[in-house]
C-alpha cells in the first residue's frame, strides 16, 4: 500500500494543512512531522488544519491534533483546527477530548480570519511563547 | 338434568348456550338497563347507542365463543375473535379516557345480567346452575383481565407516542440573526432528548455556519449534576466544530443548585436573560444594536450614515 500522504500547502504566512481522507496513526505521526519541519522551512506563523473530510476521530488523532497545536505554539506559529463535524465532535467529547488550548473553526474562511486576528494581536503586544487559546 | 358430557367438563352445558342464543336480545336490555344505572357509567364519555352496538357485538361473540370452544382454556377461532372486539372496545375505551378498571368492570357486568335467565333455566337443577354460572364467570373473569391488560397495553402505546412526539416538537433550532443560533430548551433534560439535541444543534451549526449558538434554559425546572455534565459536553462540542455556545435563561434557583452541586460552569459563557445572551452573541459576532436615527455615542460608525440599519455590522473593522 503506498503511504498516503497530506498535503501542506505555503498560503502567505499560513501553512494549510488539508487532511482528505481517513488517516492512520503511522500518517498521523508523520503529518505531525513535516508540518513541524515546514514551519522551520518556510518560517511560517499560522497552521491552519482542515479535518472537514474526516468522518470519525480517534483518540490517537484527536490527541495528535492539540499535540501538533501545542508543538507549533511552541515554534510561535498558532494552530487552528476547522471544519470538525458533528459526529466527530461528539466522538471526541465522549472520549473526553475536549482539544483544550486548540482553536476551532467552522470553515477555512473563519480559520484564516481568526489566524490572521491572533497575528494582530501578537504584533501588538509583542508576546512570545505558548499563547492561551482564543476563541474569536 | 345432570352433565351427561362427562369427558368434557369444561364444556358449557348445551341448555345454557340454548338460552343464552334465545334470549340474547332481552340480555342485552337488562345488560344495558343495568350498565346505564350503575354509579360508574359516565354518560359524558360515551354514548348509550355506542355502548349498546359494542355490547350487542360482545355479547353475540361470546355466545358464539362458549357455544364452539373450550371454555377452560379459552382457545379456538372464537376466541381469538373475541379477543379482537374486545382489542377494539379497549382501544375506543382508552380514547375515550375511560379506567382500566372501568373497562374491565363492564365486561364483569355481563355476569350479574346472565345470572336471572340461568336461575329460570336450571330453576329445577341447582347444582348444575351453579356449575354452569361459575364456568361462564371464569370465562368472563379472564376476558375481563384481558381488556384490562390490552387496556393498559394501548395506553402504554400512546404515552410513548406522545413521548416521541414531544422529543421531536421540543428541539427547534432558530435562526436569530446571520450565523446566530438559538436552541430554546423546554422542559426536563434526559440523555436521549439532550443527545437529539446536541446532534441537532451541531448539524445546524454547520450548516448555517453560525458563530454563536445560544443555549436558552429559561424552560428547564432543574438543573442536575447529569444535566449540566450534558450541557457541558454540548458546550464543548460546539466549540470544537469553531463556534461559541452562550447558556442562557439561569436563573437564581439554578445557580444556586449549581453551586451547591459543586458544577464548574467557569469555562462557559452563561448569562441571566437570553436578551443579554444575544446582546453578547451581537458583540461576539462584531455588529450592535442601535437606535433609528440616534447616533450611538462616540461610536466611530456612526458617521457612515447607515443609521436606517438598525444593526450595524462592524465586520470590516476587524480586518
Amino acid at each position: 500500500m503506498t503511504a498516503f500522504k497530506v498535503p501542506i500547502l505555503k498560503v502567505g504566512d499560513v501553512l494549510l494543512v488539508s487532511i482528505q481522507a481517513d488517516i492512520d496513526d503511522r500518517a498521523v505521526l508523520e503529518l505531525q512531522q513535516r508540518v513541524l519541519e515546514q514551519i522551520e522551512l518556510t518560517n511560517a506563523r499560522s497552521v491552519l488544519i482542515d479535518i472537514s473530510l474526516l468522518e470519525m476521530v480517534d483518540s490517537f488523532t484527536g490527541r495528535m491534533l492539540s499535540d501538533i497545536a501545542s508543538m507549533a505554539s511552541i515554534m510561535d506559529a498558532a494552530t487552528v483546527v476547522v471544519g470538525i463535524q458533528p459526529a466527530v465532535a461528539i466522538t471526541l467529547v465522549e472520549l473526553g477530548l475536549e482539544l483544550k488550548g486548540v482553536s476551532t473553526a467552522l470553515d477555512v474562511d473563519d480559520g484564516l480570519r481568526i489566524l490572521k486576528e491572533r497575528m494582530k494581536e501578537k504584533r501588538r503586544k509583542r508576546t512570545v511563547g505558548a499563547d492561551e487559546h482564543a476563541t474569536a | 338434568m345432570t352433565s351427561e358430557n362427562n369427558t368434557s367438563q369444561a364444556a358449557i352445558n348445551p341448555l345454557t348456550i340454548k338460552v343464552l342464543t334465545e334470549r340474547e336480545d332481552e340480555i342485552l336490555e337488562i345488560w344495558m338497563e343495568n350498565r346505564v344505572n350503575s354509579s360508574d357509567f359516565r354518560e359524558t364519555l360515551i354514548s348509550g347507542e355506542e355502548l349498546r352496538a359494542d355490547s350487542q357485538s360482545f355479547l353475540r361473540a361470546f355466545i358464539t365463543a362458549i357455544a364452539n370452544s373450550n371454555v377452560e382454556e379459552m382457545r379456538g377461532k372464537e376466541f381469538n375473535a373475541i379477543r379482537r372486539l374486545l382489542l377494539e372496545i379497549s382501544e375506543a375505551r382508552a380514547a375515550q379516557a375511560f379506567s382500566p378498571s372501568e373497562t374491565a368492570f363492564y365486561v364483569f357486568s355481563l355476569k350479574e345480567s346472565l345470572l336471572p335467565f340461568l336461575r329460570d333455566a336450571f330453576r329445577d337443577d341447582p347444582e348444575t346452575l351453579l356449575e354452569e354460572l361459575n364456568k361462564l364467570s371464569k370465562a368472563l373473569d379472564k376476558l375481563g383481565s384481558f381488556i384490562f391488560v390490552t387496556t393498559i397495553k394501548n395506553r402504554e402505546r400512546v404515552i410513548r407516542q406522545q413521548q416521541q412526539d414531544m422529543l421531536e416538537l421540543s428541539t427547534p433550532v432558530v435562526q436569530i440573526w446571520d450565523r446566530i443560533i438559538c436552541l430554546p430548551l423546554i422542559g426536563t433534560l434526559d440523555s436521549r432528548r439532550t443527545q437529539l439535541m446536541m446532534e441537532r444543534l451541531l448539524e445546524r451549526i454547520v450548516k448555517t455556519r453560525a458563530e454563536v449558538a445560544i443555549l436558552d434554559i429559561t424552560g428547564v425546572p432543574t438543573v442536575d449534576t447529569q444535566v449540566a455534565n450534558y450541557l457541558i459536553k454540548t458546550v464543548t462540542a460546539v466549540r470544537l466544530l469553531g463556534s461559541t455556545c452562550i447558556i442562557t435563561g439561569v436563573g437564581p434557583s439554578i445557580a444556586q443548585t449549581i453551586v451547591h452541586l459543586g458544577i464548574d460552569l467557569s469555562g462557559i459563557i452563561t448569562r441571566n436573560q437570553l436578551s443579554d445572551g444575544i446582546r453578547q452573541a451581537f458583540e461576539m459576532t462584531r455588529q450592535r444594536v442601535v437606535p433609528i436615527n440616534a447616533p450611538p455615542d462616540g461610536e466611530p460608525s456612526a458617521e457612515k450614515g447607515d443609521t436606517d440599519d438598525r444593526v450595524q455590522s462592524t465586520y470590516s473593522e476587524s480586518w
